[in-house]
């Protein structure tokens, strides 16, 4: 039953930001997340093979890699929906995740973008962001929560950040695919995670609004870590501060845009032999 | 204004529909519980009943078990209405409410029986020599009240915690709550289980020193019943529109979403699980004592299934709509059997069709379109 007694941490910020050097977390030594030859193999194939992955708290890393390459798995790994067969998972110096459920690993502040928007179609748009507001998540909380005016300023806040102020009233099955993706950002904002995976955010996107989306990830790297699985290379170079390459479930290289798409090894698993 | 699009009160974050119905639904509540309280005591004890507006013991009978199928209509929307959980085994729970309360009323009976035994005829019949230990203080009627909410509910909890955390789901969830109330009725119709065998409860006197079947007994009986169904339509209406409420639409909607914002669907769907089993189990009991026999065929899996086809008619995820789907489908049924009974099960086939086809929202769902 210990699931029922997770610590729902106390709410006292307004805004977004400052969540770098906050409770919980121990980040002392500048890594947040510490992957250590993690091995995941789904009925003999190999998702992920002997992977080693540090990111470094406050920094935007882009992990690329072609299909199958382990991107995905990674994800799944970090945030509790698949256990690894050998390896470790550290959230900071102290958290192991591979012990912790799905709400637990989002409760200590790992948030999810996945690769197919996934918001609450029947709840309004101000609702879905109302119900991942940082709170205690336990259900007697839940059945007594009240919106006081500190959470629906957080509330308004994120809906000019994520631009859907207007539709705040809007059932979100109704918003188009580039909306529902930024909803979701905006779910994950509420949560006040310090480390957000998204899997690829501007899938099915226009231009203008992938511009827009590269203008909020460089906003929010810094105040937030940020992991990027992402296929739209000139996204990728616009925003990243390093990249990883993935291929075959293990890092292939590692650096900035430039020394990857320079690297021997990298040329090969894109263009071919 | 865009298609969908609905006026938000800001200061709730609660879409102003919500507060635009509210006093519509004030009005009807107030409607209902005028009849309950006071139109149907009135014309059915004090207007005499050569008169055109006396409301005959038959009705009076008719409209207490339709409200007792109405509350569980009520519950099942909570489970699988908001919450998406589909359970084919309502019934069970529904049925040991009537049991707990079922052994009070044969208690209550007395040396009355056929046999004028210290235990009941059942008992005598199937040669007991005396109560097995589950049986013990049922003859107290706050024992026996306990029990009506313990059994179901404790069975629901226990159940609910093992098949929700391993993640049970869909049509995998519903045919195990099938298999539970199949496997319960065989229990409950062997002779050798303590349970009255196939033959169930009956012949009961008195409730509480009450003779059961005193007019004044059965509208009292009435009036507690349309109080409970008003209180939870209340205490429904609180839960769906709380944060919780919001919670359990969108475990139906998107599950994976609720786990990775931190809430852990276990819990919520167990409570609601739970509650909705607690809710069934008090409504089995007034049911027992207004249609005086309880007995295994209420845990035929056929009853479970019709308690979801009341739901899918009134309209799921609307609270009144099951409760007036409960009514529709049971006047109907009742006319069906008095009038043509071969063809009931071939009208509520057809009924469930067309409803299927042409009111996937159900009967609540044509007034919902008509406002929006």
């Amino acid at each position: 039953m210990s699931g029922m007694l997770t610590s729902g941490a106390s709410d006292t910020s307004g805004g977004i930001g400052g969540r770098v050097l906050t409770d919980g977390v121990d980040i002392s030594h500048r890594g947040i997340l510490y992957l250590e030859g993690i091995s995941v193999s789904f009925d003999g194939f190999k998702a992920l093979n002997d992977l080693s992955l540090t990111i470094d708290a406050g920094e935007l890393r882009c992990v690329i890699g072609p299909n199958g390459a382990g991107k995905t798995t990674m994800m799944d790994v970090v945030t509790g929906k698949t256990r690894p067969d050998l390896g470790t998972a550290y959230f900071g110096q102290t958290i192991d995740l591979t012990r912790l459920s799905e709400p637990e690993i989002a409760d200590r502040g790992i948030g999810r973008k996945f690769q197919k928007p996934t918001v609450f179609t029947n709840h309004t748009v101000f609702e879905n962001l109302e119900l991942a507001r940082k709170a205690d998540k336990r259900v007697w909380p839940t059945l007594t929560a009240r919106l006081d005016s500190t959470a629906h300023g957080r509330i308004m806040a994120v809906l000019e950040t994520i631009k859907l102020a207007p539709e705040a009233g809007r059932l979100a099955g109704l918003l188009s695919h580039g909306q529902k993706q930024w909803l979701e950002i905006g779910m994950l904002l509420m949560q006040e995670p310090q480390l957000l995976l998204l899997d690829e955010p501007v899938a099915g996107m226009t231009d203008d609004e992938t511009m827009r989306s590269a203008e909020l990830f460089r906003s929010l790297a810094g105040d937030y870590t940020l992991v990027v699985v992402e296929h739209d290379m000139d996204f990728v170079a616009r925003i990243a501060d390093r990249v990883t390459v993935l291929h075959e479930g293990h890092v292939l290289a590692e650096g900035s845009m430039q020394q990857v798409q320079e690297n021997e090894q990298v040329i090969e698993v894109f263009l071919g032999r | 204004m865009p298609v969908g699009f609905v006026p938000l009160n800001l200061r709730t974050g609660t879409p102003n529909f919500a507060r635009l119905s509210a006093s519509a639904t004030w009005v009807a509540l107030g409607v209902a519980a005028l009849l309950i309280f006071v139109v149907f005591p009135v014309c059915n004890l004090l207007v005499p009943p050569g008169s055109a507006l006396h409301i005959s013991d038959y009705w009076i009978t008719l409209f207490g078990k339709i409200m007792c199928y109405a509350i569980v209509a009520l519950a099942m929307d909570l489970i699988w209405g908001y919450t998406g959980i589909l359970s084919l085994g309502h019934g069970l729970f529904f049925a040991l409410g009537g049991y707990a309360m079922g052994m009070y009323l044969m208690r209550s009976i007395g040396h009355e029986g056929v046999y004028q035994s210290d235990l009941p005829d059942f008992m005598v019949f199937l040669d007991w020599k005396a109560y097995p230990w589950y049986w013990r203080y049922t003859d107290h009627f706050w024992y026996a009240a306990l029990l009506v909410v313990l059994v179901p509910g404790l069975l629901a909890f226990v159940f609910g915690y093992f098949a929700f955390r391993s993640r049970i789901k869909g049509v995998y969830f519903s045919i195990i709550t099938q298999a539970l109330t199949y496997a319960a009725m065989l229990l409950f119709f062997r002779n050798d289980t303590g349970f009255g065998g196939n033959n169930g409860f009956t012949d009961f006197k008195r409730i509480l020193g009450f003779p059961i079947t005193a007019p004044s007994t059965r509208m009292a009986l009435f009036v507690l019943t349309g109080f409970a169904l008003l209180a939870f339509l209340l205490i429904g209406r609180a839960i769906v529109d709380s944060k919780l409420g919001r919670v359990l639409t969108a475990i139906r909607d998107a599950e994976t979403r609720v786990m990775f914002s931190g809430y852990n669907p276990l819990y919520f769907k167990l409570f609601i699980w739970t509650l909705s089993a607690v809710i069934c189990g008090i409504a089995g009991a007034l049911y027992v004592p207004q249609v005086g026999i309880i007995n295994p065929s209420e845990m035929s899996p056929a009853n479970s299934i019709e308690i979801a086809i009341w739901t899918a008619v009134g309209g799921r995820g609307t609270l009144i709509g099951p409760v007036i789907g409960a009514a529709v489908v049971n006047l109907g049924k009742s006319w069906f059997t008095q009038t043509l009974p071969e063809y009931w099960l071939f009208a509520l086939g057809l009924l469930f069709i067309l409803v299927t086809l042409f009111l996937p929202r159900g009967i609540a769902g044509l007034w919902k379109r008509r406002t929006s």
